[in-house]
């Protein structure tokens, strides 16, 4: 089980993940359509049926748009993989159920293939062999990220 | 056990044990703010939650700053979402053009020292300026706050900065910040608090402490404190820092962010001489009464380049108003400023300002990403309001120092 790997460079902010100006509506349709438009036209149908997101450093940097995770997700992406994440980014991609690992992901190519194991943290490249261990989230995200984001937590629990 | 940053003591005294520096600790909220962009998804969320009374009503307060008045149906409906889930749960409510949500929660004095602030936007940093924890969060978060009024909050490790010597008065705040921005770089404060530490802070007003905490996101803050005396909290003397930088003011120039990341600083003698074709002077950096006053001195009795435009937009009612009392209005109107109603717009890109292909913008705000006006084949220069003003004048990158002079040279 493996998913194609699409990579993006350094400083992806929010804005080019989904424009501030495609952020104005609550249909997530709306949303996958301009989704990494900017950066990559193709990027919907590079994605297909599902595909895994690699980038570099600081990942998702900008604006608190939350949209942004919520378009990738919803776009197919099955988990980002970065170097690092900004931090209300990363924040927003565990409360809405997106999986982030972060990890050293020089060594992988756009177009490789790609095994994640959010339990254990590491993440396979299938097309070169290479084993990839990403940092461990911290235990009160990974309660969040397994009941599949805030909502489903608070559902479940109450309160935090 | 050493003493405690001032984020410590703040997430201390909300959660109710001491908050050391990793710790995961969930609090009590004093402020939360939704805004037109973001606010309905965190109502929806609240929804889906199973949410029906808001935790803190009176706590929480939306306001309607990044497309108002509305430019296309789906912008008008997304405010009459915010509009009718606080009229129905009692929050406070602040409409299109009242002006952009740090301005006005600073002008009502809705923050204060030692408070814990979130807000939907990542700019809500700003009120770090009146001593709160303030810090910008999503949609799903400010939700989980609607529906508990608590949130849960990793107790950041805390980054000092000090300002030493005197600052060039051909200097402003922001050339200082867009420095500091290119110093620490964009990711240096990830994860992060900042104090702010030096003299100069009792030298300069409210205005330029905000400007300061404002672009504490730009280098990844989670939130920062400008710690002049009259700041109402402060960090115990023997509180622990992950690091402690020197900023050396004597070395600084007017500077500019290069597109495409506002960690890409220039000296602005770098730039000088370079074709502009749109300045904006607004946002929560740059959009006071302060700034507006720079730009009119400027540009008084005089017109902007016939080449240029430039688009005003007041960070507030209250900025508008007073900026009209004072006359500056009509100047900057004469010189050929066009004026937006207070509030986002322009520097988030939803409208009031999209440049066209191929432009290049010299602007106020905080932010060149590519595609953050709303069209990602323009080009963004971040700098102070008087550089901008500079450049309006002339229609290219100018020092506005230079300008000054040949003021001096007239008379």
């Amino acid at each position: 089980m493996s998913d194609v790997a699409l990579k993006y460079g350094d400083d992806i902010s929010t804005d080019l993940i989904i424009a501030g100006k495609y952020t104005k509506t609550l249909n997530l349709q709306d949303l996958v359509d301009h989704a990494m438009e900017d950066i990559d036209p193709d990027f919907l149908s590079r994605v297909g049926d599902g595909a895994v997101l690699v980038a570099g450093k600081y990942f998702g940097c900008g604006s608190s748009r939350e949209q942004a995770p919520v378009a990738l997700k919803a776009a197919g992406i099955k988990v980002v993989l970065a170097s690092s994440f900004a931090r209300i980014f990363f924040r927003n991609a565990i409360n809405i159920g997106l999986p982030i690992m972060e990890c050293d992901t020089s060594s992988i190519s756009d177009g490789d293939r790609i095994d994640f194991d959010i339990g254990t943290g590491t993440v396979t490249n299938v097309t070169t062999g290479a084993v990839i261990q990403a940092k461990p989230l911290p235990d009160n995200m990974v309660k969040i990220l397994s009941a599949g984001g805030v909502v489903e937590y608070l559902k479940e629990q109450g309160s935090f | 056990m050493g003493g405690q940053t001032i984020a410590q003591k703040i997430l201390s005294s909300h959660s109710g044990a001491r908050a050391e520096v990793g710790e995961i600790v969930v609090c009590d909220i004093d402020l939360v703010m939704g805004h037109d962009a973001n606010g309905p998804m965190a109502i929806r969320a609240f929804e889906k939650m199973g949410g029906t009374r808001v935790t803190n009503p009176e706590k929480v307060v939306f306001v309607m700053d990044h497309m108002g008045p509305a430019p296309f149906e789906k912008a008008a409906n997304l405010q009459a979402v915010c509009r009718n889930f606080a009229a129905e749960q009692g929050t406070q409510f602040m409409t299109i053009g009242e002006g952009v949500s740090h301005q006005i929660m600073a002008e009502r004095g809705m923050a204060r020292p030692g408070g814990l602030v979130l807000g939907s936007d990542s700019h809500t940093c700003t009120l770090g300026a009146f001593g709160a924890f303030a810090t910008g969060v999503g949609a799903t978060d400010l939700a989980a706050c609607l529906l508990t009024g608590r949130n849960w909050f990793r107790v950041p490790e805390t980054l000092k900065i000090t300002f030493e010597g005197k600052l060039d008065p051909g200097c402003s705040t922001k050339d200082v910040i867009l420095y500091v921005v290119g110093r620490v770089g964009a990711d240096g404060g990830n994860y992060k608090s900042f104090e702010f530490y030096g003299d100069w802070l009792e030298d300069i007003g409210t205005a330029d402490h905000m400007t300061l905490a404002n672009m504490l996101v730009e280098m990844g803050c989670k939130c920062g404190f400008v710690c002049h005396s009259n700041l109402g909290i402060e960090a115990d003397p023997d509180a622990v820092y992950a690091e402690e930088t020197v900023i050396d003011l004597t070395r600084i120039e007017p500077g500019l962010a290069k597109p495409h990341t506002v960690d890409n600083y220039a000296p602005i003698s770098e730039l000088v001489g370079m074709k502009v074709d749109q300045g904006f002077l607004g946002s929560c950096t740059n959009g006071r009464i302060e700034d507006i006053r720079i730009v009119a001195a400027i540009l008084a009795g005089r017109k902007i380049h016939e080449d240029v435009r430039f688009i005003v937009t007041p960070a507030s009612k209250a900025v508008h108003i007073q900026a009209m009392a004072e006359g500056h209005i009509a100047t900057l109107m004469e010189a050929g400023a066009v004026f937006f109603t207070p509030g986002c717009g322009g520097c988030v890109g939803t409208h009031g300002g999209v440049p066209a292909d191929g432009e290049v913008v010299i602007s106020s705000a905080n932010r060149n990403f590519r595609g953050r006006m709303g069209n990602s084949k323009a080009s963004i220069y971040l700098a102070s309001p008087a550089s901008v003003a500079a450049a309006m004048l002339t229609g290219v990158v100018t020092d506005p120092r230079m300008l000054a002079e040949q003021e001096g040279a007239h008379v």
